[in-house]
């Protein structure tokens, strides 16, 4: 900016050291992705080429007879990751509501804190609650694991939508008002086409998390092979939990296999948060160019 | 409303329609999505203290220092070495993590702005924050343990690459809510932009970016799948960073729930009191910071 009047006698040079520093830093997080994406796909490879295709579409995992079909976990981890969407967003979008539109002022700070509570509490924790007292009366399954996975993500949705449903302007609130409507009428009229587009992007966001979540699923999934049903009371397996389950006794095609697994999660997560945050980022700066 | 004999015209008294009835249905509704998210809280947090706290105090302060039992069906304490292999581990992580994502979010507020590169890095650190923790186990399987074996360091590494992103992205965020008239302030003074920068900027944003930090640091302490493939299940104290197999809470925990003995299942109950224990209290003294600076303003 003020290069030519430069009146700082000492110092350029430390500038320069620390702003590469800097540079240096955030440099990282592309070299760390770049290892990711070069080293996994390279140690996923023998398993492609004794596959082929086959890795993707065979129902047929049995490491044992050299078999990796992976479908049957793709499956598994959409529709565990569904099954927590459906009973997650209901919950989440009603607690969300009621922090920013029913609570009292004083109530509101106690349940935020409640909710992020949930966050801290270690997947691990929740798959040991999920696999000793949870199990035992529901059985493992893709149920089982499709509730776990709805209580780690409810904090994730909760808070994000929360911030959607605060950007709607009073104004709108108080029109709604105005003409007579009731609370639940204002929230449908004004709240709702405001904050549509952030709340879908806020559910994809969970989704991915549920996508990715791995040891409480792997606790409380059941671990069936080749398990493709709608059954949500069958035992099932989803990517991240056989990758969990099944690494300690995997020789090296096997691990192969789950690298590629991992491979094959890594993509799909990174498509579904890519769609989540650029629908929540459009939505955030359409309210905002609103506002002003 | 039967007793009085309704003449007004124009009765402004709300009647029960209705419209009214569903907006009592749905505030009732959100009333239930709220007990409906404490329930599975208060029933984990009631469960883990009323298995864990018995195996936990029993003969305090026995669960924490001793070793872990190498026969898992054998009743007893402790996690030990897995308290230390989690603070070794979420220590070094940290010591990784904190400064490079500083530096990191320095660069892409304070000289890169707008430019290509920090647009394409603000990006990629969005996409490193979606990457699932198994993926980064593996990874630092694939990069860092298939060469130099087991060691507390590539747990570390794994837990560092997981809370990058969420530093650079909190510490960003702290940044953007220093005024410009603080830099403006430090420059008409003759400082340099390093100088303005370490001194006048971060000092700030300090306590938001310490508060992040710490919420970072309370997450990974509780990660389990990216220990799994590089820290290995030692049950001897391990002080070592890079050298051997270590363990870990969320390890221990992993390992002990999935034994069908009672004693191991007891262990496991202990371990996971001893790590909510340890994560609420490091996610405790985040919230003070952030209150702190919240009534200093």
């Amino acid at each position: 900016m003020a290069r030519a009047l430069d009146l700082r006698g000492r110092g350029d040079g430390a500038d320069r050291a620390f702003r590469g520093l800097a540079v240096g830093a955030a440099t990282v997080v592309l070299v760390v992705l770049g290892l990711i994406a070069a080293t996994m796909t390279r140690r996923a490879l023998p398993v492609l080429e004794h596959m082929g295709p086959g890795f993707f579409t065979s129902t047929r995992w049995s490491p044992a007879d050299e078999e990796f079909g992976a479908l049957p976990f793709v499956w598994g981890t959409l529709y565990t990751a569904a099954i927590a969407i459906v009973i997650a967003v209901p919950v989440s979008l009603g607690v969300a509501l009621f922090i920013t539109q029913l609570a009292p002022q004083r109530l509101k700070r106690p349940l935020v804190y409640l909710v992020d509570l949930l966050a801290v509490v270690p997947s691990v924790v929740f798959g040991l609650w999920g696999i000793l007292v949870l199990s035992p009366h529901l059985g493992r399954s893709f149920l089982t694991a499709g509730i776990i996975l709805a209580i780690m993500i409810i904090p994730i949705i909760t808070s994000l939508s929360r911030e959607v449903i605060e950007t709607t302007p009073q104004p709108e609130k108080e029109a709604a008002y105005g003409l007579g409507a009731t609370r639940w009428e204002m929230i449908l009229a004004s709240v709702w086409p405001h904050s549509k587009g952030g709340l879908v992007g806020a559910v994809m966001l969970g989704l991915g998390r549920a996508m990715g979540e791995t040891i409480a699923a792997a606790l409380v999934i059941g671990s069936a092979l080749g398990q493709i049903t709608v059954d949500p009371l069958a035992p099932g397996n989803s990517m991240p939990a056989v990758i969990a389950n099944e690494w300690g006794e995997a020789d090296e095609l096997h691990k192969s296999a789950l690298i590629a697994l991992a491979v094959l999660l890594f993509i799909i997560t990174i498509i579904v948060n890519l769609v989540a945050s650029s629908i929540v980022r459009r939505s955030m700066a359409r309210t905002a160019g609103r506002r002003t | 409303m039967s007793l009085a004999p309704v003449t007004s015209a124009i009765d402004l008294a709300a009647k029960p329609s209705w419209r009214s009835v569903k907006n009592s249905i749905a505030s009732g509704l959100m009333a239930a999505a709220v007990l409906a998210v404490a329930t599975p809280l208060v029933l984990v947090l009631a469960s883990v203290i009323a298995k864990g706290a018995g195996v936990a105090f029993h003969d305090f302060p026995d669960f924490f220092t001793e070793t872990v039992p190498i026969v898992s069906r054998r009743a007893g304490p402790g996690m030990g070495p897995a308290i230390l292999g989690t603070l070794l581990v979420t220590g070094v992580a940290t010591l990784i993590a904190v400064p490079l994502g500083i530096l990191g979010a320095i660069y892409l507020h304070e000289y890169g702005a707008r430019q290509r590169f920090a647009r394409i890095v603000r990006f990629m650190a969005m996409v490193m924050t979606g990457v699932p923790s198994v993926v980064m186990g593996l990874f630092v399987y694939v990069t860092w343990t298939l060469t130099f074996g087991y060691s507390a360091f590539g747990g570390a590494l794994a837990l560092a690459c997981l809370m990058l992103p969420v530093v650079i992205g909190t510490t960003e965020q702290m940044l953007k809510l220093v005024p410009d008239h603080l830099r403006e302030a430090s420059f008409a003074l003759g400082a340099g932009k390093a100088r303005t920068i370490l001194s006048i900027v971060v000092p700030a944003a300090l306590p938001g970016i310490v508060s992040g930090a710490l919420l970072a640091v309370a997450r990974a302490a509780g990660e389990t799948a990216p220990l799994m493939f590089a820290v290995g299940a030692a049950t001897a104290y391990n002080g070592h960073v890079f050298g051997g197999a270590n363990t870990a809470l969320s390890v221990q925990i992993f390992g002990n729930a999935t034994s069908s003995f009672a004693a191991a299942q007891d262990r496991a109950w202990g371990a996971a009191l001893t790590l909510l224990m340890l994560t609420f209290l490091v996610t405790l003294v985040a919230r003070i910071v952030t209150a702190r600076v919240q009534s200093k303003r």
